[in-house]
This record gives C-alpha cells, structure tokens and sequence, in this order.
C-alpha cells in the first residue's frame, strides 16, 4: 500500500509541476498576478508530494519490504540501519527521487525567501524549475520507476555492495546532488533573466547565496567521496581522473567561476551575459554529471544502448534543456547590455582572467572525459585517459590561476595600480619563494611541478594572511584596534580568506601525497618487521573476527619509532557472504605530518608462506581533509552573511573582496 | 579604455587561454592514451614497447604463480594467452577464470609488465572491454544471473 501511494504522489507532483509551469509563465507573460501567485502554493504543494514519495520509499527500505524491486535489489534484512537508509539513495531510482525532491525543497526555498524578488521573476523561477521537474518526473515515472513490485516476494535481498557501507558514502551522494540540484536554481534563475530580459544587482544578490550553497555542498560531497576513496579502496589513493569523479569536479570549476563573476555583476553590472551564460553551463554539467554516473554511458556506449530507452530519454532531455537554454540566450543574450567600464588592470579584469582560466581548465577534463567515448562512438577503438593526460592538461592551466588567486583581491575595482599592489605582496612572494627553496633543498630535489606547487600552496595561504593584515591594519595601528577590526570583518570577507586559503592548504596536501608518498610491500610471518619512512612495523599476529554481516581476517601490526612502541594498525580483508564479495578495510594511523597506511593482501593462497602486507607513508595527506574542510567553513559563513542592503554605487570607497 | 579596445583585449585573453589549454592538450596525447586490446590483438599487432596499453580477458586456469609479491598469470581469451608479471596486492577479486584488465606495457619479450590490475568490481561485473572482447572470439556466456554489465 505504501509504495503505491508513493508512486501516486510521483505521478501527482508530475501534474503539479506541469501546471507549475504553464500558468505563472502564462501569468508572467500577460502581467496576471494570481496566475503568477500560483507558482509558490504549487511549489509548497509539489514539495510536500515529493517528500510524500521519499518518505514512502525509505519506510520499505526500513522495513526491508521486499516485495518492492528496488528494496530487493539493493537491501538485505541483516544490513545495519544507517544503511538501510542510505540504500533509498544508494541506487539509479532512489538517487533519482532524491535528485527531485532536493529540486523541490529549491523550489520552496524560493517561494518562502522570495518576498522581495520582482513577482514576475519569482513567477518565472519557479516555472522553469517546475519544468526541470517535468522532465526529471517523466523520466522516473517512464523509465525508473521505484516502486515497482516484484511477485513473488524473494525471502531477502541482495544487498548493497559492502564497498557502499561506509558512513562517508552514505552521505557523499546527497551533497553532491544538493550541490547539483543548488546549480538547478541558479540555472532558472538565468533563464527567467533572459524571459524577463533584464538583470541588476538584485538578481545577483539572489542567485549568489544559492551558488554559495550549491558550491559549499559541491566542495564537502567531493572531499567526502575523495576520503572514501582513500580509506575504502585500500590503494591509498584519493583521486583518480576517473570519469565519475570528474563529472563532478567539471561543475565545481565552472560553478567556481560563477561564483566569482556573479560578484561583478552584483557590483559593477558588469560580465552580466556571461554569467547567464556560465550559469547554464554550470548546470548543463551537473546534470552530464547525474545521467552519465548511474546511465553506464560511462562503461561504454554499448552499454547505454542496452536500455535504450533509457538512452533515447536521457537524450532528449539533455538535448532539450541545454539546447533549448543555449538558443535562448543566443536570441535574448544582446538584450544584456554590459555596464560598468573598467580598466585593464583592475578587479574586473582579474576576475575575468580567473574565468577564462577555470574555463580553460573545466573544458580539459570535459575533453579528457568524452573523448573516449566519441572515439569508441566513431571509430569503436576503446581507449582510456588517465592521470597523465591531466598531470600535462588541467595541473599547468591552473598555475596562473593560483598565482592570480593571490593577486586578485588587492585589485580595487574599476582601476588598479599594479605598482601599488604588487609592493604590498612582496612579502607574501618571498616567503612563498622560501617555501618553494626549503621543500628543494629538505627532501633533495624532486619533481619541479611538485616544488612549484608547494610554492604555490604557500603563496595561496601567504597571501590570503596578507589581505588580511591589511584589511586589520596590522602594525600601523595600535593592536587592540586591529583586534576590533577583526571582530566586525564581515563574513563575507571571512568566506574569501578562508576558502582561497583553505585551498592553498589542500593544494600542500594533494602535492605532497602524491609526489613523496612512499610504499613497501612484504611477505611477513608474526614477528616479522616492515619497515617505511622511519617507522617499523612488527606483525605481532592475525586473528577471525565474525562483523553483523561479514566475516574478518585482522592483522595486528606494532609500530615503533626510535626504538619506542607509538602504537597499532589493525588492517582487514572482510567477506560478504550476502554479495560474495571480499573488501579491504585499510588501517591507518593519522597525523598531521602524514600517514601511516597498512593494507592486509589476500593470504588464503599461501598461509605457509606469510601474510601479504602493503603499507604507504603519506606525508601531508590529512591537509587536503583540513583544507577542504575551511573551504567548506568559509563557505557556510559567507551563506550566512547578511546581504548588502547599500546600492552599488556607495561601495566603490573601499576596495571589496572577491570571492 | 574604450569598448572596442576593452573587447579586443577580452577576445585575446580568452583566445590566449582557449589556444594554450589545445596546445597542452595535444601535446598530452601522445603518450597519455591507453588503448584497449585483447590477447589476441596484441599477439597478432604487438605495439612499441612505450606504448601504454589496457589489455582485458579472463585470468587462465592454473597460471597462477606467486613468489612473495611477485605475480605472475596469463590473460586469455581463448584464442591466444600473454603472460603478464605484475608486483603487488592483487585485487580482492581477481580470481582464475574471472575477467581482469591490467594496465602497463609489453616488453619486447612478449611479456607484459602490469603496474596495475583491475578485477571485476562485484561478482555481476565483467570490465565492458573484456565483455566485448570475449564476445568477438565467441567465448561470451552470460552465468545464470544474466546480469552482468556489459
């Protein structure tokens, strides 16, 4: 009974969201306010089905009702509670649901926050987001349905792959979609701009909190899902070029870019074209990001003609919303007239130079991406780009990016004076210089790229230090007075100072880990030593353990340094008798300074001969958890921060911060 | 500035980023490429010994040899076998008689030295390439489930 109200409340909020979209477009087109109205008691009303439908679907997973196909499919009666909530997301229709129901709760945001937008643009917002839930629903509702039932009922299910039974993924999708459903909102907001034909700061005051949210969201679900690859995967690696991870990353790039032009438009009406422009392509990715991961366009391009139908729809609504959006701008775009002239060396220029670059860098990993599947498209030859391509592509591209980084926000807006700015850096590049020198000449050369980028972390975090020393008045006035200035910075400031820093700390740390990380491999038998990074471990003994569904081989290593005991690792190899599945839990002993990782390999071909330990010393690694994390911390604040309320025209007194 | 010379200026800026992201583009396909070949493709093309291959096919019954973390194994599709040597912890599901790809290069002995080895990931997947390739030499048979990806 419950499934099938859930698929009611699915087909209802399709009916919903149809009529969500043709009445206020209709009202905003002939100036009718109630039609206009409408879209907020709508939107409420298909929030609360969508909701109804989740809801629905998480009851028979926490039920383990399996008579419904997707529960049988991806649940099992013995598995942990945790999840068995996670499994309503963990599969093709589940995430798809949740996809919706984030594009709603959006929706509702609007029509609650919305009191102060122009009625006509809230009108228009919500229709365009009622028909990205159109073409979501009717594919669901087609193709993906949930709620399907399957008879007979099996006695239990198959389980979620264990690799997926981890608290870190349970969470890493929901983040990503919000990030990429945030970008849906900014997306309609584009699009009513160009039905509406006009854009002012207003606008831009209203879509940067939502891109905040979106890009905070993107930023957390991307670090989350590195880490689980770094725990989870045994290889000891946190990123890997792989398609799925870059289609992820593709919208965090051009959605940083948005992020940072929608301030000009916010401040100087200026870049107000290519904005809208960025702000359909940011969501153009993230919706190749959701189809591609869960089609098996990704496997290959036979694969996605396997379900055809489902290829055919994806397709279409690909088609449909980016050409239909691209072609919208090209007819309206020239309605947009750019204001605000600016100087050639000024903050403007230097955020249109970090545009140009990002873009430069997303459009890199675009191409790494599909190139593979056009050749196997055209030609049938099956190739695959790996890490190489982007160590060669995407890592040169961004060093002018992150130099830049640290310039930009000394650039006053309108017109800068280099000879006045690049003094005040001078220290900053000196000591980054001096970071670059010491990690040469500490660990005897290595790779240049990788000395350039320990540079370049330095200089990212030096410099954010700088622009705030300056902001505080640091040493020119008294230091209680600097103490009072830092108290009444602005959370917006605080957002831009902590996420370019932040970055310049995951930067040191993703540098470092993959250019110093060093690994041993061996055959120990108990009381056998390994010995990494000046660290020895000793194999003091392996035990079976029996986990609620698997069983487990532990390995107990003693690690002792200068002749001290400083502690264990207690790596694993579980079994999954549900799945059949065997799956490496790595032991690893973090600090700050790196870690120690430890992988048990698989002993049950030659007992006599030893137990198969891999370890890794990871130097740095847990600031790439660090830096992300103040990213993500500086993003929150700046959500948070109250919006301006002055006009433009009363803040070009003080240079501003750019984010 | 004036418009025009501000338009100009943005137009080179983004011609300047546009033409060096093509340049390193191009530049990084030469070697960064991995194409994908069954035993036997390699066996009836051998390619350079530089170049950087995926080779994908079912791990032989009985080829197994370990020697402390030294691997050895042969990769068959039923029509030809080429020995591959790889160092390491083998993947938790590599197993005689499942599907594997292995990435490294051919040594000009015929052997191919692995750097890395990717076992199916659950006990319905098959590497799509091996799928492909195991159905061109007609040696493709779906187990019971009839659910492997492909």
């Amino acid at each position: 009974m419950i499934p099938e109200l859930g698929h009611y409340a699915l087909v209802l909020a399709l009916l919903v969201a149809l009529v969500q979209t043709i009445l206020p477009l209709y009202g905003a087109a002939r100036g009718a306010g109630r039609l206009m109205a409408f879209a907020d008691h709508a939107a409420f009303a298909q929030f609360l089905l969508l909701a109804l439908a989740f809801a629905a679907l998480m009851q028979s997973y926490l039920v383990s009702d399996f008579t419904v196909l997707n529960v049988v499919e991806n649940s099992h009666s013995l598995k942990p509670l945790l999840y068995k909530l996670a499994g309503t997301w963990g599969n093709h229709e589940g995430s798809l649901l949740l996809w919706v129901l984030m594009l709603g709760l959006f929706g509702a945001g609007v029509a609650l926050f919305g009191g102060n937008l122009p009625a006509s643009l809230r009108a228009r917002v919500l229709a365009i987001q009622a028909l990205i839930a159109v073409g979501f629903l009717a594919f669901m509702l087609a193709t993906s349905n949930p709620f399907l039932r399957v008879f007979p009922p099996p006695l239990d299910g198959r389980d979620l792959n264990p690799l997926l039974q981890d608290p870190g993924l349970a969470f890493h999708p929901p983040l990503l979609y919000l990030g990429y459903v945030g970008f849906s909102l900014v997306f309609s907001f584009a699009v009513a701009a160009l039905l509406e034909g006009r854009i002012d700061p207003a606008w831009a005051r209203w879509v940067r909190p939502w891109t905040l949210i979106a890009w905070t969201a993107l930023t957390a679900g991307i670090a989350l899902g590195a880490r689980w690859a770094y725990y989870e995967l045994g290889w000891g690696g946190w990123w890997f070029w792989d398609p799925v991870e870059n289609v992820s990353f593709m919208p965090w790039l051009a959605g940083t870019a948005l992020l940072h032009c929608v301030s000009v438009v916010e401040k100087r009406e200026a870049f107000r074209a290519w904005t809208v422009l960025l702000a359909i392509l940011v969501f153009s990715l993230s919706l190749l990001g959701t189809f591609i991961v869960r089609s098996g366009l990704l496997t290959s391009v036979h694969a996605f003609a396997v379900d055809p139908e489902r290829g055919v729809f994806i397709l279409a609504l690909l088609f449909i919303a980016i050409g239909g959006s691209l072609l919208l701008f090209a007819w309206r775009a020239p309605a947009l007239s750019d204001g605000g002239a600016f100087a050639l060396v000024s903050r403007e220029s230097g955020l249109l130079l970090n545009n140009l670059l990002l873009s430069a860098a997303c459009g890199t990993v675009l191409f790494g991406t599909l190139y593979p599947l056009f050749l196997e498209l055209i030609a049938d030859e099956v190739v695959s780009v790996g890490p190489q391509f982007y160590a060669k592509t995407f890592v040169p591209l961004s060093i002018p990016l992150l130099i830049l980084l640290g310039i930009g926000p000394f650039l006053p807006w309108k017109k800068a004076d280099l000879s006045k700015v690049l003094p005040r850096l001078l220290l900053a590049a000196v000591a980054s210089l001096a970071v670059a020198v010491l990690t040469a000449v500490l660990l005897g050369g290595g790779p240049v790229m990788a000395i350039v980028f320990m540079g370049l972390a330095a200089w990212l975090v030096l410099s954010s230090l700088s622009e705030l020393a300056e902001r505080l008045r640091l040493f020119r006035i008294p230091l209680s007075d600097s103490l009072a200035r830092l108290a009444g910075l602005p959370r917006r400031q605080w957002g831009m100072t902590l996420a370019h820093a932040g970055l310049g700390i995951a930067i040191a740390g993703m540098t470092a880990s993959t250019v110093w990380k060093d690994e041993r491999i061996d055959t120990l038998q108990p009381g056998e030593t390994i010995e990494i990074a000046g660290y020895a471990l000793t194999l003091t003994g392996v035990e079976r353990l029996t986990g609620p569904n698997y069983q487990a081989e532990q390995a107990t290593l003693k690690i002792t340094s200068d002749g001290s005991e400083i502690g264990e690792l207690r790596p694993e190899r579980r079994f999954y008798p549900v799945q059949r599945m065997p799956t490496t839990e790595a032991a690893i002993r973090i600090t700050l300074l790196g870690d120690l990782y430890a992988v048990l390999g698989d002993t049950s071909a030659n007992p006599r001969a030893g137990y198969l330990v891999r370890v890794y010393y990871e130097p740095l690694v847990a600031w790439i958890w660090v830096g992300t994390l103040i990213m993500v911390v500086g993003g929150i604040l700046a959500i948070s921060a109250r919006q301006p309320q002055r006009a433009p025209a009363a803040r070009r007194a003080s240079p501003q911060p750019a984010e | 500035m004036r418009p025009k010379r501000k338009r100009l200026y943005v137009v080179l800026a983004a011609l300047l980023c546009l033409g060096g992201a093509t340049a390193l583009v191009l530049a990084a396909f030469d070697d960064s490429l991995a194409f994908f070949y069954a035993p036997k493709d390699l066996v009836a093309t051998p390619p350079g010994p530089d170049q950087a291959i995926r080779l994908g096919g079912l791990v032989a019954v009985d080829s197994v040899q370990r020697e402390g973390h030294d691997v050895r194994f042969k990769i068959t599709d039923h029509i030809e076998s080429v020995e591959v040597a790889y160092s390491g912890i083998l993947p938790d599901l590599f197993r005689e008689g499942q599907g594997v790809v292995v990435e490294g290069k051919l040594a000009p002995g015929g052997l191919f030295e692995a750097h890395t080895v990717l076992a199916k990931h659950d006990e319905n997947y098959m590497p799509p390439e091996v799928a492909e390739a195991l159905k061109e030499s007609g040696e493709w048979r779906p187990d019971d489930e009839g659910s492997q990806a492909q």
